[in-house]
């Protein structure tokens, strides 16, 4: 017995095997209980009357269309100040210390509630209204790191002399850039609108820490479906939420931002 | 020239626009006022009084459960992903696929469907929630960083090495300890230093797996304290510390590991 263990752990790859069974018990078997949970009713029984709940539900379908929206602008804004700010970071003429770089990211490592509880601290020193402008600005404060790291990596890893290159053969700046950079860091845009995008429309309590409980968005309908019991209901809109995620990553190539966040500045 | 200068102020003007937040707070933590916002003079009360515990008992437990977790998830996440990686990496490429992609999950996943399909696990099976399962969620999410950290590590290594050490007589434990361990120590490490910030930094898995005995953490308890309309004084301080810790660790990790690249 004892012979035969050691023998079993002798081969390397038979190491992976804790970890398999791990992942199948605490990754893949709760994923199927959302299906399972979502195609059923309380009985157990199949049934599709949780989709149909939600269809029926204006202010759910509502809250689902307001939260996408959201996630449009608050992505859309984090590329727009984000892209300069990586491009900026990445070329070597503009001399920047890769501290910079890690000045960005920080806030990334801060509790995500301290830095909301933050956000609405500014605006209640600066006696601005709560409400949807500090709920777009705490958003963008949130995730720009997310926007500006990626973009950032492919920039740096991009080869210079490219840029060289179409200067020497007579493009203008402008043309330089929409020719030759701006296709060469679309990798990295597209795991930052996923990066972006994801959190932002699947966070809950945030929003509503923002704008004082006025607005509410879908993290927090399907959050609060499941403590308050509708097990059922909630995970038909997880379901749902993964699904619109599911659209978003098939669309960007997803392998990068695995690759960014893994990376890490570590 | 100008475009030089242009683009710098760009960049601290972003920096201050998102710094900005986390200042008010700073600055706010040196004075004793209830409400932020409110200047009552300079001092270091509110720094005393977090670290006096007593009166602000739950705070200072939120604290320690939320460090322990944190430790538990982070040691266990390294010890487990970094045998998995072993693994992994000896697997044949279809199955080492395979592992890859379900690894990838957990990282792909937004953390309120991580939360709610734990969630789910747990009251199918009648598990009652409290720590045990928080520290489970945080190792199933925490461990996949860990994989990735150290699967590089291994790539990089020269698999003859470990064949030479077993032809030369040491034991598969013997060539883990002694040729293994030395190469992926760190991506090891790197990976506990991720598994211990994204633990300590979460909250929508642990408010799914927490259950409603009283257990509390930072993020647990921060966000009961808001939802109350209030702001504990003393998280002010807190916020502070935290941020300058995690500011100083990573300027200093960073510098490390430019230096080594230069090396």
């Amino acid at each position: 017995m004892q012979n035969k263990l050691s023998q079993f752990f002798m081969r390397r790859r038979n190491w992976s095997i804790p970890y398999a069974i791990f992942l199948l018990v605490f990754v893949v078997v709760p994923l199927v209980l959302i299906v399972a949970y979502a195609f059923t009713d309380e009985e157990g029984a199949f049934t599709l009357s949780n989709f149909r709940k939600f269809m029926m539900h204006p202010e759910a379908i509502n809250t689902f269309i307001y939260s996408i929206g959201i996630a449009m602008i608050t992505t859309i804004l984090c590329l727009v100040l984000g892209y300069p700010a990586a491009y900026i970071m990445s070329q070597k003429q503009f001399n920047t210390s890769k501290t910079m770089v890690v000045l960005f990211i920080l806030p990334m490592w801060v509790n995500i509630l301290i830095r909301t509880l933050a956000t609405v601290a500014l605006f209640d020193f600066l006696k601005l209204p709560l409400g949807e402008g500090a709920l777009i600005f705490g958003m963008v404060y949130n995730f720009l790191p997310f926007m500006i790291y990626p973009i950032y990596n492919t920039l740096q890893k991009m080869d210079q002399s490219l840029i060289e290159a179409a200067q020497d053969l007579g493009a203008n700046p402008l043309r330089v850039f929409t020719k030759v950079v701006l296709p060469l860091s679309m990798p990295g845009i597209f795991s930052g609108i996923l990066m972006v995008f994801m959190p932002t429309v699947s966070t809950f309590a945030i929003a509503e820490l923002l704008t004082m409980n006025n607005i509410k968005l879908f993290g927090t309908t399907v959050q609060e479906n499941i403590y308050n019991g509708m097990w059922n209901y909630g995970a038909a809109l997880s379901l749902i939420m993964l699904l619109l995620i599911a659209i978003m990553s098939f669309f960007s190539n997803d392998e990068d931002s695995v690759q960014n966040e893994s990376g890490g500045v570590i | 020239m100008i475009t030089k200068f242009l683009a710098k102020a760009y960049l601290w003007l972003l920096l201050a626009l998102l710094y900005s937040p986390i200042l008010i707070i700073m600055i706010f933590s040196f004075t004793e006022a209830k409400v932020l916002g409110n200047w009552t003079g300079f001092s270091f009360n509110l720094y005393s009084s977090l670290f006096s515990g007593g009166m602000h008992h739950s705070l200072t437990n939120a604290i320690i459960n939320t460090f322990l977790i944190a430790l538990i998830a982070a040691s266990v996440s390294t010890a487990l992903g970094s045998i998995a990686a072993i693994g992994i990496y000896n697997l044949r490429s279809r199955q080492r696929a395979a592992m890859n992609f379900v690894n990838n999950i957990p990282i792909m996943n937004p953390d309120i469907i991580t939360g709610v399909s734990l969630f789910l696990l747990f009251v199918s099976f009648g598990i009652s929630q409290g720590f045990t399962t928080v520290v489970l969620a945080h190792i199933s999410f925490c461990t996949p960083y860990v994989v990735l950290s150290v699967m590089p590590r291994l790539k990089k290594m020269n698999p003859n090495i470990y064949e030479a050490a077993l032809d030369l007589g040491a034991t598969p434990f013997q060539a883990l300890r002694k040729v293994i361990l030395p190469e992926i120590l760190p991506g090891m490490i790197s990976g506990f230093i991720l598994a211990f910030t994204l633990s300590i930094d979460d909250f929508a898995v642990t408010i799914f797996t927490i259950g409603n005995e009283g257990l509390e953490t930072l993020s647990t308890y921060i966000y009961a304290d808001a939802r109350k309309g209030g702001l504990t004084p003393e998280l002010r301080p807190l916020s502070t510390i935290i941020f300058v810790t995690v500011l100083v660790l990573l300027i200093v990790i960073n510098r490390r590991a430019e230096k080594q690249k230069q090396e």
